[in-house]
């Protein structure tokens, strides 16, 4: 047999191998336009306090994170307790967005499961989350000092995403300029 | 029988009114009401993934559909409104993506596979007409043919 014979078993091979690579990626996951540009504007009341307003162009000059949450969401309670333990270790600007959820019931779940953020937005008609292209929370948004998206995470964040990603990205954003 | 087909126009007419309630939205202009049609069906729920945002029940496609109401009536072009989903979802949202650096693998994809089909086939068939006067040893020849006419015995 020729080395020719053996294009229709390489051809198949390869076949497998992307077949099996593409069943190792998650379809939920997609990737997020928004990496790379600059951070949607929200202006938006607080949680805790419904007369005070958040702009999030007053944190322009830090490192910080925007975690997209809900009382009704499940999985943010899996991520909930790695967020506390990490929030409680490190000095983290962690800030919450309660997404298409009720005051009561939101503020309810800080006291009952503990408060990772350095405080929450009230997003409760889904507008800004639209603007931050949110289609499944938990999701974790990495923003510069410049203002810009530099990752996002969709889905509960676990230790090892932790570790592995987020935390070296934050050092290594805070060195920046 | 009479009865049954009734039940079956009944069930058919409800099915028509819950279809109808979860896409009611009232436009003045009945060209603003034909783009807004348009419009949902072009663009995937991300939620549900396999529905568009006209079918899908889904929390996010319930507000898409409203914020793209309100962007027909405030004057968006269709091309706006693309861009203010593709933006925020990526190419994803569209059923049909738009051809660019990124996406050109996905439409030209089916064409490489049906050229370099071709050339397979061209190049195979080039081979096989080559073999039809290839070389025939004559003393095997002569061998084979004193096998076949050789008598069998039994």
């Amino acid at each position: 047999m020729t080395l020719r014979g053996f294009i229709p078993l390489a051809v198949f091979l390869l076949l497998i191998a992307l077949l099996w690579a593409g069943l190792q990626l998650d379809p939920r996951k997609i990737p997020s336009p928004l990496v790379g540009k600059p951070a949607p504007e929200f202006l938006l009341p607080r949680l805790d306090n419904p007369e005070q307003s958040i702009n999030s162009k007053d944190l322009l000059g830090q490192v910080w994170l925007l975690n997209i949450w809900a009382s009704w969401c499940v999985a943010c309670r899996s991520e909930h307790p790695v967020l506390n333990a990490w929030t409680q270790q490190d000095d983290v600007m962690l800030i919450g967005m309660d997404y298409k959820d009720q005051r009561d019931d939101g503020l309810n779940w800080l006291k009952v499961l503990g408060n990772p953020y350095r405080f929450s937005v009230m997003d409760e008609n889904g507008r800004a989350g639209m603007d931050w292209g949110v289609y499944g929370v938990p999701e974790t948004f990495v923003i510069d000092k410049k203002g810009m998206i530099r990752y996002k995470h969709i889905g509960p964040l676990s230790w090892d995403d932790l570790n592995t990603k987020i935390k070296p990205l934050i050092s290594q954003l805070k060195q920046e300029f | 029988m009479i009865h049954r087909l009734l039940l079956l126009l009944m069930l058919t007419l409800s099915f028509n009114q819950t279809h109808a309630a979860f896409n009611l939205k009232q436009f003045d202009n009945p060209e603003y009401a034909a783009r807004y049609e348009n419009l949902i069906y072009q663009m995937r729920c991300l939620v549900c993934q396999n529905q568009t945002i006209a079918d899908s029940d889904a929390d996010l496609a319930q507000d898409l559909r409203d914020e793209i109401f309100k962007m027909i009536n405030s004057g968006k072009t269709d091309q706006q409104i693309i861009e203010f989903m593709v933006a925020r979802y990526g190419e994803f949202v569209l059923y049909k993506p738009r051809v660019e650096k990124k996406t050109w693998l996905l439409w030209g994809g089916p064409m490489l596979l049906l050229f370099s089909g071709i050339i397979v086939l061209f190049r195979n068939a080039a081979r096989r007409n080559k073999h039809v006067d290839m070389e025939i040893d004559q003393a095997a020849l002569n061998k084979a043919r004193l096998l076949l006419d050789e008598e069998d015995k039994p």
